[in-house]
């Protein structure tokens, strides 16, 4: 009986997971849609008679904007991490004069909308010479990230017990040792999580790329995307190809690490 | 047991406040007379700073000069000349003036109220029905709850794109199910009718693993016996619902809407890619309407855009500190 009732759960858990995707298996169906299929009506729900030309394209015109991007991604993750670790460590653990302050700062940074950091950096970088450069998308896309990054270390470092930073003093380890060698390495599922919304971020920025990086040469591939879709309307299957690919990070992140995905989701809004 | 394990152990993520389990790890050690301790501890100070130091200079030359480099520009008058000059005529509240007096300043406001209050009612009621139905174990619905986080994490740019394809007007895949149906075909994204209808279904798909997950989360924080009690009473399952989820899940309900608030404030990427804001002004909002001021058209018109994205910020901040204020009390409570 349980049982049996169980299964209609699952069975409407599936269906609805399947609208929810559904605009998901939409791209990829679009993505394989011969350009001369693209305008039928009504559109072929399975890709009959799939041309892998969209992917052709991806590879000969978009390989500068992907690999622009895994560099301000990792760019990005590296100065995050530099930042944030360090600094989460002493606002757990060292009890800084001031610290609630800086949580406090951190906290109402996150909640500056995009355009106007965006504007503030367009005219700061216009007289630093950093526009349409690979540094200032990092500089730019790390402030998506390390009030974040921040928050999550010091909530998993705040529950490393005090006996164990204790007894590393007394064997003679100053505070940087002791956050390289004990704290650093315990902390290794939070360095995990902040990396990967970190990359995911500054992987899927627009606002700023698009702000920042105008016209520059090497430009990642949410412009890339962009200038399709405002070049050529018609080439929808070259479009969702490359979405297709854009979102490959996200895919490999869920299926690698769908634990610290959960885990960050809900420590990013329930922490302080 | 390791110390991840002591630290996974200390109940739920939400409780783990900081500031109840105080570390001092570095300023315990033995005391000996007064002011061999007030030496230890300006020193435990500066180490403390040290660290601290790199984030602090961060916020202050990425968040607070960028934020005032905004408000200054919104004072004066830049202009094409102003980038090679560097020089731009202080206006006092000009730029205000004339955005307040525009005709695109009503508008913008409308919309950015209805685009954020709809988009939450829809993402939050629909992200708990889902959290609630999860909540129920059956077979898969952990790998069901994980995929449903897939929207949630693709760049804006890609869920924006697939669902300018889906709606488009000829050979989108939902006018050929309306049109199947016998409807007619509608004009989502090029009629000032259903544009902002077309931004607000793409952003609710984007809100809602976001909303799901959270309240999972809250729910997990239910205690058990709470449903025993409930459910030894003769409590139905409508009841429980109504008396006994809603009214304990109203913290993190709070927050999840709060942070809805000041993250759909924001929310740019979505209506840029779908509509740019328009046909006409139809789906233009505070966000979009500073950006294509500042980096939509030919001549950038910086200082007037800031004007917009100063107005947007203090509403951000209002609901800001709103949500600051709620988080207090549930980690308090």
């Amino acid at each position: 009986m349980t049982a049996r009732r169980s299964w209609w759960k699952t069975l409407i858990g599936v269906a609805l997971t399947g609208i929810m995707l559904f605009p998901l298996y939409w791209m990829i169906n679009v993505s394989l849609t011969q350009p001369t299929d693209l305008r039928r009506d009504p559109p072929n729900l399975f890709p009959v008679n799939p041309t892998f030309d969209g992917y052709t394209t991806v590879i000969s015109e978009q390989l500068p904007y992907l690999a622009t991007s895994l560099l301000v991604g990792l760019g990005t993750v590296a100065l995050t991490l530099v930042l944030s670790a360090p600094a989460a460590f002493a606002l757990a653990k060292l009890r800084p004069v001031g610290g609630t302050a800086v949580n406090f700062l951190l906290l109402i940074a996150q909640m500056i909308p995009g355009i106007i950091m965006a504007m503030g950096f367009y005219l700061i970088f216009n007289s630093w010479g950093l526009l349409d450069s690979i540094p200032g998308l990092i500089l730019a896309d790390s402030t998506l990230a390390v009030p974040f990054g921040v928050l999550i270390f010091t909530a998993f470092m705040t529950g490393i017990p005090d006996e164990l930073l204790s007894a590393a003093k007394i064997d003679g380890a100053g505070a940087w040792r002791s956050f390289r060698s004990i704290v650093l390495p315990i902390s290794r599922n939070s360095v995990v999580t902040v990396s990967l919304f970190t990359f995911l971020w500054a992987w899927s920025d627009f606002l700023f790329a698009s702000t920042l990086n105008r016209g520059g040469d090497l430009q990642p591939i949410t412009i890339g995307i962009y200038k399709y879709i405002g070049n050529n309307t018609q080439d929808w299957n070259a479009i969702m190809a490359t979405a297709v690919v854009a979102s490959i990070p996200a895919a490999v992140l869920l299926v690698v690490a769908q634990r610290y995905v959960a885990a960050g989701v809900t420590a990013g809004a329930v922490k302080d | 047991m390791s110390a991840t394990q002591v630290a996974r152990k200390k109940g739920t993520p939400a409780l783990t406040a900081r500031g109840r389990s105080g570390g001092a790890a570095f300023d315990d050690a033995v005391p000996s007379g007064r002011r061999m301790r007030a030496r230890q501890h300006r020193r435990a100070q500066l180490t403390a700073w040290a660290f601290v130091a790199p984030v602090v200079v961060y916020l202050v030359v990425f968040y607070a000069y960028p934020l005032y480099r905004n408000l200054d520009l919104s004072f004066r008058d830049y202009t094409l000349r102003s980038f090679i000059d560097g020089t731009a005529d202080f206006v006092w509240f000009d730029n205000y003036a004339t955005v307040l007096g525009s005709a695109t300043f009503a508008p913008a406001l409308i919309n950015t109220a209805v685009f954020t209050g709809v988009s939450i009612l829809f993402q939050f009621s629909i992200g708990l029905a889902l959290a609630v139905f999860f909540f129920r174990n059956f077979p898969l619905a952990a790998t069901l709850r994980a995929l449903f986080l897939v929207p949630w994490l693709l760049p804006l740019l890609v869920s924006a794109s697939v669902w300018a394809w889906m709606l488009n007007s000829e050979s989108g895949i939902i006018n050929a199910a309306i049109e199947a149906l016998g409807g007619p075909q509608v004009n989502w994204l090029t009629s000032p009718e259903w544009a902002m209808a077309s931004v607000l279904i793409a952003n609710i798909w984007i809100g809602i693993p976001f909303n799901l997950v959270i309240l999972y989360s809250g729910l997990q924080g239910i205690p058990n016996d709470v449903y025993e009690a409930a459910s030894l009473d003769g409590a139905n399952g409508w009841q429980t619902f109504w008396r006994v989820t809603l009214p304990l899940l109203r913290p993190v309900s709070a927050i999840t809407i709060l942070l809805g608030l000041v993250y759909t404030l924001k929310v740019f990427d979505i209506i840029w890619i779908m509509t740019k804001g328009g046909p006409v002004n139809a789906s233009t909002t505070l966000s979009i309407w500073s950006y294509r001021l500042g980096f939509g058209g030919q001549s950038p018109d910086l200082s007037p855009a800031a004007a917009v994205g100063n107005l947007l910020i203090i509403l951000a901040f209002v609901f800001g500190l709103i949500y600051i204020r709620a988080q207090r009390r549930l980690v308090n409570s």
